[in-house]
C-alpha cells in the first residue's frame, strides 16, 4: 500500500520525489545516530547480562524514537527555508508546492525508509527455504511483521502531517502528541510476541491519527460523503 | 573458463582505458556545462537555460552578437527568467538524472545478488597487481594503497593523454579509440554477462541464437552511441554499458582496494575539475572554446544534444536552421513562451521564415538537459554493488548507500545551480555513500538485527 501511495501521489511531480528521498535520508541519519549511541552503550556494558541488554535495547528504542522526531523537526526547518526560496524564485509569487504537501511527502519518506529497513531483510529471508517459528517463536512472525510495518508507514505519514501542522501553527501540544504516540507505538511493540498487545493499539492509534490528519488537511465528514457518493 | 578470464585481463586494457576515460569524464557538470555552452554558441541563441549554469556567459556572448540597445534589458530579463527556471525546473533535471542512476544501480545490484559469477574472485586486473590475501592487516592495507596509487596514476595518464589528443585535434584517433573500446564493451562483456546469466538460470541457448542476439545488440548499440539514434535507446545503452563496466570492476577489484580507490578517485575528481591546471577542466574549457560538445560516447545526456557536425558555428546562417532541426529532433513537449531575446533574435535573422521559429516556440525548452559523465554512473554503481556483494547486512546497507548517493547527486546539482560552472559529481555522493556504507554495516546492522529478533519497532 505504501508503494501504491508513492506511485499515485508522488511519482508524478519531481519536486515531491526529491523531498521524499531527502526525508528518507533524514530518517536514515537519525537511525545512524541512534544506533551509534546504542552500539557504544552495548560495547561499554557487560554482554553477558541479559536484563541489562534488554534494558539497553529498550533505551535504544526510546532514544531512537526521540531522535527521529528531532530529525523530523530539523527537516521541517529545512523545508521552511526551501519553501521561502521557491516562492522567491517562482513566477507568480506562490510556491509550486504547499507546506501540507511537503508534510505529506516528508511523512511518506520517513515511513518508507523505516518500513524498508524493518522489512527488507525479512523479505529477503522469506524468499529462501525455512520454517517460520521453528524454535518455538510465533508462527505468525511474517504476517505480523508485515502488518506492523504497514501500520508504521502509515503512522509516519500521518505524523508528518500532524507534526508539520503543529509546527506551522505553533501548537506545541500537537507536536507533543505526535511524540507520545510514537513512543506508545514503539513501546507497544515490546509486548511482542503477544501480538494483540501491539497490533491492536497501533491500528487504533493509526485510525485516530488518520482522522486527525484528515481534519487538519481541510477535510470534513461532508467532503468524505460527497466523495464517496459521487463515485458511486 | 578460468583461463579465459585471466586472458581477458589483457583484453580489458582498452576497456580500462575507456573506463579511465569515462572516469576522467566523470565531472558531470563539465560536460554539462560544456555541452550547454557549446550548443548555445553553436546555435547562437539564447535559450532559456534549464540549468541556468551556463546562462550568463553564452548569453552575453550571444547577445553581443546582435546589435541593439535592447541588449542590456534583454540580458537582465534573461538572467531573471533563467534564475527562476533554474530552481523551478531544477527538480525535473534532478529526476532526469535520478532515473538512470537508479536504473543502473538496480541492474548492478540485481545481477550481483543473483549471478554468483560476479562475486567470485578469479584473478585481478593488471592495474591492481598487489594481492590482498596477505595475513596481516598492515600488509593488506599497504597493498590496497599501492593498488590505488597505481590505478589512479593510470587514470591520470589516460586523462592527460586524452586531453592532449583533444588539444591537438587528433579527433580521428580519439574516435577510433572510443569506438574500439565501446566495441569491446558491447560485444565481449555482453557475451560474458549473457553467458553467466543464462548459466545461473539454467537456460540453454545455442550458439547461433546467441550470435544473432549479441550481434544485433552490439550493432545497434554502436550506432546509437556513436551516431544518431532515439534518445531513450541511447540512454538505455549507456546505462547498460555503465552497468557492465561496474560489474567488471566489482568482480576484479579486491575488497579493500575497491574502497580506497573509490575514495581516492573522488579526491582526484575534485582536483581535476576544480584546479586551474586540472586535465578535466582543460578539456571542458577547450571544448567550450571550440564550441563543440564532448564525445557522446562518454557522456550521458538527459536531453538531445546533437549539433550538426562539429564545425565552427556560423551563427547567422546556421542559427535558425539549427533551431528548427534541434526542435524537431528533440520534440520536447514543454511549451514555453520564448524569451524576448529569442523573438528579437529571430527578427534579426531576416532570411528566417516564420514557420521554424514558431515550431521552435512550440517545442522549446527542455532540450538543454543535464549531463552526467559515464564514469560517475560506473563508480556509483560500483559502490552500491560492492555494498550489495560484501555487506553482511545485505539490503539495509545497499538501501542506505543508494539513498546516500541520490542525496549526494541532489546536492551536487544544487551546487551546480548555485555556482554555475563545471563541478565534479563524484566527491559528495561517494563520500556520503562511503560514510553510510561503513556506518550502516558496523553500527546499524547489529541494532536492526537485535530489534528484528525481538520484533521491536522504532
Amino acid at each position: 500500500p505504501a508503494f501504491g501511495l508513492f506511485l499515485f501521489t508522488i511519482a508524478r511531480d519531481p519536486l515531491r520525489i526529491i523531498i521524499l528521498i531527502a526525508g528518507a535520508f533524514f530518517w536514515l541519519v537519525s537511525l545512524l545516530l541512534s544506533s551509534l549511541i546504542w552500539f557504544i552503550a552495548v560495547k561499554a556494558s557487560d554482554p553477558q547480562d541479559e536484563r541489562l541488554q534488554k534494558g539497553l535495547l529498550i533505551f535504544g528504542v526510546m532514544f531512537s524514537v526521540l531522535l527521529q522526531e528531532a530529525f523530523r523537526f530539523l527537516y521541517y526547518k529545512l523545508l521552511r527555508k526551501a519553501i521561502e526560496g521557491l516562492v522567491a524564485l517562482s513566477e507568480d509569487g506562490c510556491s509550486p508546492i504547499s507546506i501540507q504537501q511537503m508534510a505529506y511527502v516528508a511523512g511518506v519518506g520517513f515511513g518508507l525508509m523505516s518500513g524498508a529497513f524493518s522489512m527488507i531483510n525479512l523479505l529477503a529471508d522469506a524468499l529462501g527455504p525455512g520454517t517460520v517459528g521453528i524454535h518455538g517463536d510465533s508462527q505468525l512472525y511474517f504476517l505480523t511483521s508485515a502488518f506492523m510495518t504497514m501500520v508504521l508507514i502509515f503512522l509516519h505519514t500521518f505524523w508528518g502531517i500532524l507534526f508539520f501542522h503543529g509546527c506551522e501553527h505553533r501548537r506545541w501540544w500537537e507536536i507533543a502528541a505526535v511524540v507520545i504516540m510514537h513512543l506508545t507505538v514503539s513501546g507497544s511493540s515490546f509486548c511482542n510476541p503477544l501480538y494483540v498487545g501491539s497490533l491492536v493499539p497501533s491500528y487504533l492509534l493509526m485510525a485516530a491519527a488518520a482522522v486527525w490528519a484528515y481534519l487538519l488537511s481541510g477535510g470534513s465528514a461532508q467532503n468524505l460523503r460527497r466523495f464517496l457518493l459521487c463515485k458511486c | 573458463m578460468i583461463t579465459f578470464m585471466n586472458n581477458s585481463d589483457s583484453e580489458e586494457e582498452p576497456c580500462n582505458e575507456r573506463t579511465s576515460l569515462m572516469s576522467a569524464e566523470s565531472p558531470p557538470v563539465p560536460s554539462y556545462q560544456d555541452g550547454l555552452q557549446a550548443s548555445e554558441a553553436a546555435e547562437a541563441q539564447a535559450h532559456r537555460k534549464r540549468r541556468a549554469g551556463s546562462s550568463c556567459g553564452p548569453n552575453n556572448i550571444v547577445a553581443g552578437e546582435r546589435s541593439g540597445s535592447s541588449v542590456p534589458v534583454r540580458e537582465i530579463a534573461l538572467e531573471n527568467e533563467e534564475e527562476e527556471l533554474t530552481l523551478k525546473y531544477g527538480a525535473k533535471h534532478v529526476i532526469m538524472l535520478f532515473v538512470p542512476v537508479t536504473l543502473c544501480m538496480i541492474v548492478v545490484v540485481a545481477t550481483i545478488k543473483s549471478v554468483r559469477f560476479y562475486t567470485e574472485k578469479n584473478g585481478q586486473l593488471i592495474y591492481t597487481p598487489f594481492s590482498e590475501d596477505t595475513p596481516s592487516v598492515g600488509q593488506r592495507l599497504l597493498n590496497s594503497v599501492l593498488n590505488t596509487i597505481i590505478m589512479i596514476s593510470v587514470i591520470i595518464v589516460m586523462t592527460v593523454f586524452l586531453v592532449l589528443l583533444y588539444k591537438y585535434r587528433c579527433y580521428k584517433f580519439i574516435h577510433g579509440w572510443l569506438i574500439l573500446s565501446s566495441l569491446m564493451l558491447l560485444f565481449l562483456f555482453t557475451y560474458i554477462y549473457l553467458g553467466e546469466v543464462l548459466k545461473t538460470y539454467n537456460v540453454a541457448m545455442d550458439y547461433p541464437t546467441l550470435f544473432i542476439v549479441i550481434w544485433n545488440f552490439g550493432a545497434v548499440g554502436m550506432i546509437c552511441i556513436h551516431w544518431k539514434g532515439p534518445l531513450q535507446l541511447q540512454q538505455a545503452y549507456l546505462i547498460m554499458i555503465s552497468a557492465l563496466m561496474a560489474l567488471v570492476f566489482i568482480k576484479y577489484l579486491p575488497e579493500w582496494s575497491a574502497w580506497v580507490i573509490l575514495g581516492a578517485i573522488s579526491i582526484y575528481d575534485l582536483m581535476a575539475v576544480l584546479c586551474p591546471k586540472g586535465p578535466l577542466r582543460m578539456l571542458v574549457e577547450t571544448a567550450q572554446e571550440r564550441n563543440e560538445p564532448i564525445f557522446p560516447a562518454l557522456i550521458y545526456s538527459s536531453a538531445m544534444m546533437w549539433t550538426v557536425g562539429m564545425a565552427k558555428p556560423d551563427t547567422a546562417a546556421r542559427g535558425p536552421s539549427q533551431q528548427t532541426w534541434d526542435a524537431a529532433e528533440d520534440g520536447r513537449e514543454h511549451l514555453q513562451s520564448p524569451s524576448h531575446a529569442e523573438s528579437q533574435m529571430s527578427e534579426r535573422r531576416s532570411p528566417v521564415p516564420s514557420r521554424p521559429i514558431t515550431s521552435l516556440e512550440e517545442f522549446e525548452e527542455e532540450e538543454r538537459g543535464v549531463k552526467l559523465g559515464l564514469g560517475d554512473f560506473i563508480f556509483y554503481s560500483v559502490l552500491v554493488g560492492k555494498a550489495a556483494a560484501t555487506a553482511s547486512g545485505d539490503w539495509n546497507t545497499t538501501l542506505a548507500c543508494f539513498v546516500a548517493i541520490l542525496i549526494g547527486l541532489c546536492l551536487t546539482l544544487l551546487l551546480l545551480a548555485v555556482f554555475k560552472k563545471a563541478l565534479p559529481a563524484l566527491p559528495i555522493s561517494i563520500t556520503f555513500g562511503l560514510i553510510f556504507y561503513f556506518s550502516t554495516d558496523n553500527l546499524v546492522r547489529p541494532f536492526m538485527d537485535t530489534l528484528a529478533s525481538h520484533q521491536l519497532y522504532i
